[in-house]
């Protein structure tokens, strides 16, 4: 019997997390669509998210692109197929490499940063100031941060997209002697819209699910700084092993044949 | 029409645990319209969940919690943001918006919560750090460049900004020096009295309670146990009430201390 103690605390434990992160969900949700909207919050959040994070996510981009210029070389003139690089760089990219990369740096910078504000706000009472002020918690601190990840992540990672093709064409033609023409022409002609497409519905549901974490973890957070601490760990930690677990949902239902 | 007999705040039967820790067990309170009553108690006695308890921040496990007649108690979206509107209310250590400047902080419920110009709501929020007794110039700053006393004072000029009938006060001198306290209580009392509102706080700071209320509830393992007006604080003959107002270690309530 005390081994199943355990067991049975932890699953139920689970199911109240998952009860409460659904509550909270939908709660957030139906707050997005319901006045009042605050598009000066909104506007800011969208450049917190969208305009300040352009460098980290850039520089994440070109820097993989390149690697994967580099590594695919080395691995395709083994069997004399360099000229599937630019095609391997463009569908890695826009498919997989763009929105995941893109979704794991925006959890890094963003979602941390909104767990830790929302938290303190929760351990100092803003939160509880801000319902006393008839101002719904949820449509003022909630919905325009998910309305913001939901609609920047998606342009981050188009900008990551042409960023990450660039840095496998500059390592191509630069280091490698590819042919610049024949490298775009190649990019260009094996690309497809379902590529790019994809690769931006992953972007908003990734952009969702970091804010959402960022919020959840930080509205519920507890015990002063510590509490401000751990809410901050496990928003990243959660929107990191989401954003892993849909980007093959995601995947499987673009792609599985 | 309200009756006159009607209390503005009325709670019975008040119950809120948290797991097997029982907070408020039972509790019953009256507060009179333009009444200030104060509710004094040792720490983790349940003073704050009683105030979050009215405010709706936290949900009753039993009783009813009447203002103005309308039980308040599970209310949502429009009806509980209607009621939130006749409340103000002074956080123990302001729960200031560290993210807007002084000026939108005290505008913010006129702003959001009535849907206020923001010229008029700024030039209402200086009117109203003039009657707490600070300039124009502490009205740009941000909550975390003011000291103890001026960030209870912006707390104060917030919670009268839209001029609510009913104003709670949660430890108003918690952390200020005797002075500042002194000076707090003295606005509080203003602010009140200017308002005609009814006000509800909760303090140990007896200096404070005897100044801002006209009337005392001792709240002790989840009750009242003692309401009476300020005057007959020093002579209510209950052992709880003078241990407490004498600060006494010995008497009926004892602390949970370990021996060395």
């Amino acid at each position: 019997m005390p081994l199943l103690q355990p067991i049975g605390r932890t699953f139920l434990f689970f199911l109240a997390a998952t009860g409460r992160v659904t509550i909270f969900s939908l709660t957030s949700i139906f707050s997005c669509f319901r006045a009042p909207l605050y598009p000066r919050l909104i506007l800011r959040q969208m450049i917190e998210i969208g305009y300040y994070s352009l460098p980290v996510v850039g520089l994440t981009a070109i820097f993989t692109g390149m690697v994967l210029a580099l590594q695919s070389y080395t691995g395709f003139a083994r069997f004399s197929a360099e000229s599937a690089i630019p095609n391997v760089v463009v569908v890695s990219i826009t498919r997989e490499l763009g929105p995941v990369l893109a979704g794991l740096m925006v959890a890094g910078r963003i979602g941390a940063a909104m767990a830790a504000e929302i938290g303190t706000m929760r351990v100092t009472e803003q939160i509880d100031a801000l319902s006393t002020l008839a101002t719904n918690p949820y449509k003022y601190l909630i919905a325009p941060r998910l309305i913001a990840g939901l609609t920047m992540l998606p342009l981050l990672v188009l900008v990551a997209d042409i960023i990450g093709v660039f840095g496998g064409y500059v390592v191509s033609v630069y280091k490698l002697g590819f042919n610049p023409s024949n490298y775009l022409t190649n990019t260009i002609d094996f690309m497809e819209a379902q590529d790019v497409i994809s690769g931006l519905v992953k972007a908003s549901v990734f952009g969702f699910l970091v804010t959402l974490m960022g919020c959840y973890h930080g509205f519920y957070s507890r015990g002063g700084a510590q509490g401000v601490g751990a809410a901050t760990t496990n928003a990243v930690v959660s929107a990191s092993i989401l954003i892993l677990s849909f980007n093959y949902i995601i995947t499987e239902a673009f792609f599985a044949r | 029409m309200k009756s006159p007999d009607v209390p503005k705040i009325r709670i019975r039967g008040l119950h809120k645990a948290f797991g097997d820790k029982h907070v408020l067990r039972g509790l019953d309170l009256d507060v009179g319209s333009g009444e200030s009553v104060v509710v004094i108690g040792g720490s983790g006695t349940g003073k704050s969940v009683l105030l979050k308890c009215i405010l709706g921040l936290l949900e009753p496990d039993a009783g009813t919690i009447e203002v103005d007649g309308q039980n308040v108690v599970g209310l949502r979206g429009e009806e509980q943001d209607a009621v939130m509107r006749k409340f103000g209310m002074l956080f123990q250590n302001a729960a200031l918006f560290d993210s807007l400047p002084v000026w939108e902080n005290v505008a913010f419920g006129l702003i959001q919560g009535e849907g206020m110009q923001r010229a008029l709501a700024k030039q209402i929020a200086l009117e109203k750090l003039a009657a707490v007794g600070l300039g124009a110039d502490v009205a740009e700053l941000g909550p975390a460049e003011l000291s103890g006393g001026m960030r209870k004072r912006v707390g104060l000029a917030r919670a009268i900004a839209t001029e609510p009938e009913i104003i709670f006060f949660d430890e108003p001198t918690t952390g200020l020096d005797p002075i500042m306290g002194d000076v707090i209580n003295d606005l509080i009392v203003k602010c009140v009295h200017e308002l005609g509102a009814t006000a509800l706080s909760i303090t140990h700071d007896m200096a404070s309670a005897r100044k801002i209320a006209h009337r005392i509830a001792m709240l002790f393992e989840g009750k009242i146990i003692w309401a009476g007006p300020v005057a007959e604080v020093d002579c209510s003959g209950n052992d709880h009430v003078d241990q407490f107002i004498n600060g006494r270690a010995e008497g009926p309530i004892r602390m949970a201390v370990e021996p060395l």
